[in-house]
């Protein structure tokens, strides 16, 4: 998000100098100052964030020992990595996840345009209830889920039994697993989203829909006139956070699935394909590459939905 | 019991071990991997038990938080010969222990004394991380002979001992005779074939079927299981360094399984992964569990705990069962050697072995010290988890066991399912094992 408003801020920097060298003088005045209250944010940044980067681009030029060491070997892990089918396979794989989990976002906005119709009954007993899962722990939602999966003695596979439907081994067949997985990242996701929504929604003044209403606007009109528009910036953010983290895939599906699970190469993610090259066959150089490459991926999702929102904006 | 008796398996879980004591004689420093942990041990130090009025402060880490209290036990006995060395116990859960000790190993900063387990040992010591044992058995401090040959086996890499076995585990059958009897099929008595395990396995499953009760499982752990059958049927995992898997013997031991799915004898590939065989077992929905010695403190807790009685494994070509153990180390790079092999050897000896044995939660691996396992449940015949030291075999591991270990996991539940045929997974995975063998 810092680029958008850098931008224009360099753009406009020649005009004022024009009229004013002394606008720079503050500055100047303040000498260290700003340096000495944004330094240690920055340091830490650039100690644990950016550093590690730049580190992790050099590893993934380097064939690794599994006790550090290594040695350069050129593109040859990313000329590895390239015909790997199991990057392929966990790519598709992270992108089912996340179309399923981004669904997640206009559910959100739905639930939360219930919760908040004026005159609801204990809406916060709601609020509460969809937020949980997101602060319960992944590990502990996963094992919760794992039970409800079971294929034989799961409640899911009961209640579709009720109904005369024979439900599959949920997260031992390949295809099925990653679908199990994706839903309960969804509704796990739902909490945090719905939060997000309904303070969007405490912004717009309630004056627009006294004034739609009086137009003879219905429900359903003003929710798609007034409601989604306005919604926009915090459905943008939404958007950007569920991509990246749905790109971050791991624990949720490390817990459900568990190591020792015959599905899981056909439903592995991203991170866990990094996971597995890193920590399991200890090949860090190759395990580096694949970070470059969920980076890479990340960042150019992001910048593309940055591009859209601009256009989005402004159309809007 | 290993690690955490519940939670199912990772195949490292075993045993303690015993401790041994050591010393360096050369251990060559060879393979490159300049990492700069261990390094060294050259052939300048010797062994010799410390005077008793060494001073020294030592770290000793270990995984299994149950085993805590044994462990001081031993320390304080230590403390007795050797009243100024401190020794402070560092217990990192199973999951992150190998992690951090390869961050450790990776910076310098092993600890003085540590737990091993067969899977992560060569990687160890084919980095030089370890100091040998060599010292110590010269010296007579420690007797290989008092353990399990197996285990030394297992912890000896290129002719140089490093670690004494601490405990051990072996596998055999838990069977619950209640099931037994519900389903009119008697208690097998005494050494068994493969064909009369496959034929009861199949008999309880059909006359108990409709209550969801099985005669049998497999399973995804391979040292409960694959392994076991894999030696029986007189093949190996490994042979010389190279994937033994595509062997007519380890087919066989892989087909067993394939088998006893197809005949209903066991839950599919898919109802274990749901619900792993030990949960089966425990429910009360299993006859009979291929499991480790470790299992008995799971099982003490549980419903079946009063039907239960153990059974040897079935002999195939011939009779066997896989045995693992964990053992004490010293770190190649210690500053305080000296006292840290002095502990290694004292958590060795018989004294503390049998302490840690009437601790009750492993089998010590000194010869004549594990009475109070068989004492412990007097009624399952736990002797047979120790008359299968006679025919045991170790469990199979190499410099990157945790690699190739990942593509069984990936490869073998077809072939157990049976949706392609064993020839031609274990055919692959023979290959593509050798490919990460040699890259080891």
């Amino acid at each position: 998000m810092a680029s958008p408003t850098s931008a224009p801020a360099r753009r406009r920097a020649p005009r004022a100098s024009a009229d004013a060298g002394g606008r720079r003088r503050p500055l100047r005045r303040d000498g260290a100052w700003p340096l000495l209250f944004a330094g240690p944010l920055v340091a830490g940044i650039a100690v644990f964030y950016l550093w590690p980067v730049v580190q992790t681009a050099w590893f993934s030029l380097t064939t690794s020992e599994v006790f550090g060491g290594a040695t350069f070997s050129g593109l040859d892990n990313y000329r590895q990595l390239f015909t790997d089918p199991l990057l392929y396979r966990s790519l598709a794989n992270t992108l089912v996840y996340t179309g399923v989990v981004l669904l997640g976002i206009p559910i959100a906005v739905y639930l939360a345009s219930l919760l908040n119709l004026p005159g609801l009954r204990f809406a916060s007993f709601y609020r509460v209830l969809y937020f949980l899962p997101y602060v319960a722990m992944p590990t502990a939602v996963a094992m919760v889920w794992r039970v409800i999966y079971n294929g034989d003695f799961g409640l899911l596979n009961y209640v579709l039994g009720l109904v005369g439907i024979d439900g599959p081994y949920w997260i031992s067949t390949p295809g099925a697993a990653i679908l199990a997985v994706s839903v309960v990242g969804l509704w796990s996701s739902l909490g945090f989203s719905m939060i997000v929504v309904a303070a969007g929604l405490k912004n717009i003044p309630p004056e627009y829909y006294e004034a739609a209403e009086l137009d003879g606007a219905s429900r359903f009109r003003q929710f798609r006139s007034i409601t989604v528009p306005l919604l926009s910036p915090s459905i943008f953010f939404l958007l950007v956070v569920t991509v990246i983290a749905s790109f971050q895939l791991f624990d949720l599906l490390y817990a459900i699935l568990g190591n020792a699970n015959p599905a899981l190469t056909q439903s592995m993610s991203l991170v866990y394909f990094f996971y597995q090259a890193g920590f399991v066959s200890n090949d860090k150089g190759y395990a580096a590459a694949i970070a470059m490459v969920i980076f890479a991926i990340i960042g150019v999702t992001t910048a593309v939905q940055f591009r859209l929102q601009r256009r989005w904006a402004q159309g809007g | 019991m290993t690690t955490t008796g519940t939670r199912p398996a990772r195949r490292p879980r075993g045993a303690l071990a015993t401790t041994v004591a050591l010393l360096l004689v050369t251990t060559a420093c060879g393979g490159g991997s300049g990492s700069g942990g261990g390094g060294g041990g050259g052939a300048s130090e010797e062994y010799s038990a410390p005077d008793s009025d060494l001073s020294a402060s030592l770290t000793y880490s270990v995984w299994d938080q149950t085993q805590v209290d044994s462990i001081q036990q031993n320390i304080a006995g230590f403390q007795e010969q050797y009243p100024d060395v401190d020794v402070s116990v560092d217990v990192t859960p199973f999951g992150e222990y190998w992690t951090k000790l390869q961050t450790q190993a990776s910076s310098g900063t092993l600890p003085d004394l540590f737990w091993m387990n067969g899977p992560n040992f060569q990687l160890y010591a084919s980095n030089d991380f370890l100091a040998p044992l060599t010292g110590a058995v010269e010296a007579g401090d420690v007797d290989p002979a008092n353990y399990p040959e197996s285990l030394i086996d297992l912890y000896t890499y290129d002719d140089v001992e490093y670690g004494v076995p601490k405990d051990f585990d072996t596998i055999a059958i838990w069977a619950n005779r209640a099931i037994f009897e519900q389903a009119g099929v008697p208690v097998p008595e005494g050494d068994w074939t493969w064909e009369e395990f496959q034929s009861t396995a199949a008999q309880i499953s059909q006359a108990l079927g409709d209550q969801g009760v099985y005669g049998a499982a497999g399973g995804m752990d391979g040292q409960t299981t694959y392994y076991d059958t894999i030696y029986q049927a007189g093949g190996s995992v490994i042979e010389d360094g190279e994937s033994a898997y595509d062997t007519p013997e380890a087919q066989a031991g892989i087909d067993f399984w394939r088998e006893l799915i197809e005949s209903g004898g066991s839950p599919t590939m898919a109802q274990l992964t749901d619900t792993t065989a030990d949960q089966w077992f425990t429910s009360g929905k299993l006859g009979m569990y291929w499991g480790g010695s470790w299992f008995r403190a799971a099982l003490s807790d549980s419903a079946v705990a009063d039907d239960v009685v153990a059974l040897p494994l079935p002999t195939g070509q011939e009779q066997a069962t896989v045995i693992h153990g964990v053992s004490n180390v010293v770190a190649a790079s210690s500053d305080q050697k000296q006292a840290a092999q002095a502990l290694q050897v004292y958590l060795a000896s018989e004294d503390a072995q049998r302490q840690l044995g009437e601790a009750g939660s492993v089998i010590p691996a000194y010869t004549g010290t594990q009475d109070a396992f068989v004492a412990s449940m007097p009624d399952a015949d736990l002797q047979v988890f120790l008359d299968a030291l006679d025919y045991a075999q170790p469990l199979p591991v190499s410099e990157n066991t945790a690699e190739w270990n990942a593509l069984e996991v990936e490869l073998l539940p077809q072939a157990f399912s049976g949706a392609e045929p064993v020839e031609e997974v274990t055919t692959e995975l023979a290959q593509r094992m050798d490919t990460v063998l040699a890259e080891g």
